[in-house]
């Protein structure tokens, strides 16, 4: 019995060191927030059109899964992500629509007309009460949305490459089987 | 002089100003008081330490004009606030609410302070127990002892 109390230390280092090796994992950042959204219904939106007289709204998007994108051009990530995002559209084909978020609709508008539109269709969104609804507190941030109108995924910042063929890719053919 | 004066003046006041911009406030004082109330116990998701009654933030401003709206249309500050706890999560509190997810941070110290008490307490009791009744002496160290004491040791 006495001996064991040497061990303790031991024991506790074990714990400790077990934490860090769970919350200092690479590509884990501890100033993302877990998002309440997943599994719920998403918040209803219709948005006017960018360079569309069609609004962009959640009920006519329902009967597919779809990928919400929100975006601005003063956004320094969003391009980072930009070129994914046209080989999404432009390879996979994916069902992508941008929400420009706090954005000028000239500025967004002359941003996918320099750099290229990955989007079916686009959404204002310039008072941001969207993004708000849907949590969102810092572009770029993509949800997944299945044919229900159900928040399947939220990505914060950037979308990379690993996480498009890993999850995003993946999570899409699996809603769209059944 | 004046001057002098007038520059005191702003610059006191200037120390109670909040990021609160004009244009946000409410025309009805008792609503802007609850708002106010509000904003300072929910967090700036954008910076995470400040409150969004003190944040320059571009969203701690929409959240700021979101509870006022809720207000304006009768919400109660409880409704408000969980009006933004469905869509960020209850980080957005800046007091942690208590629930599984929080009860280590909650009951953990106390349970700390618990158990070192306990500790203490048990060892403290130990160290007592060993030294503290001698037993009285016998009639050979007696005698023995008064040798000692008039310096003629047997």
């Amino acid at each position: 019995m006495k001996r064991l109390v040497y061990l303790l230390p031991l024991v506790l280092f074990m714990g400790l060191a077990g934490y860090f090796l769970v919350a200092l994992r690479p590509n884990h950042d501890v100033h993302e927030l877990p998002s309440v959204m997943i599994d719920k219904p998403a918040p209803a939106f219709d948005l006017a059109g960018l360079g569309d007289p069609k609004p962009l709204a959640l009920e006519a998007l329902k009967g597919h899964p779809f990928v919400i994108n929100f975006f601005a051009s003063w956004c320094v990530p969003c391009r980072l992500e930009h070129p994914l995002l046209m080989r999404l559209s432009e390879q996979n084909h994916i069902p992508l629509y941008g929400i420009a978020y706090k954005d000028k609709p000239a500025d967004s508008a002359r941003l996918l007309a320099n750099f290229g539109d990955p989007y079916r269709q686009v959404g204002i969104d310039q008072d941001g009460r969207v993004g708000l609804n849907f949590g969102v507190y810092g572009v770029p941030e993509t949800y997944v949305i299945d044919s229900k109108g159900i928040i399947q995924k939220r990505f914060v910042g950037p979308l990379t490459a690993e996480a498009v063929d890993k999850e995003l890719l993946p999570l899409l053919k699996k809603l769209g089987q059944s | 002089m004046r001057r002098f004066v007038l520059a005191a003046l702003f610059l006191l006041t200037a120390v109670a100003a909040h990021a609160v911009e004009p244009s946000e406030r409410l025309a009805d004082p008792a609503l802007e008081a609850r708002a106010r109330v509000i904003s300072s116990q929910l967090r700036c998701l954008v910076c995470q330490n400040e409150s969004i009654d003190e944040s320059g933030a571009d969203l701690a401003h929409d959240i700021r004009m979101f509870v006022r709206e809720r207000l304006t249309a009768g919400d109660t500050n409880a409704q408000a606030v969980q009006a933004l706890v469905n869509r960020y999560g209850s980080f957005v509190l800046l007091k942690p609410p208590v629930e599984p997810a929080t009860y280590v941070l909650w009951y953990g110290p106390p349970l700390l302070l618990g158990i070192g008490l306990v500790g203490t307490l048990v060892w403290l009791k130990r160290r007592q127990t060993t030294p503290a009744e001698a037993e009285p002496l016998s009639a050979d160290e007696a005698r023995r002892l008064d040798g000692l004491m008039r310096g003629t040791d047997v």
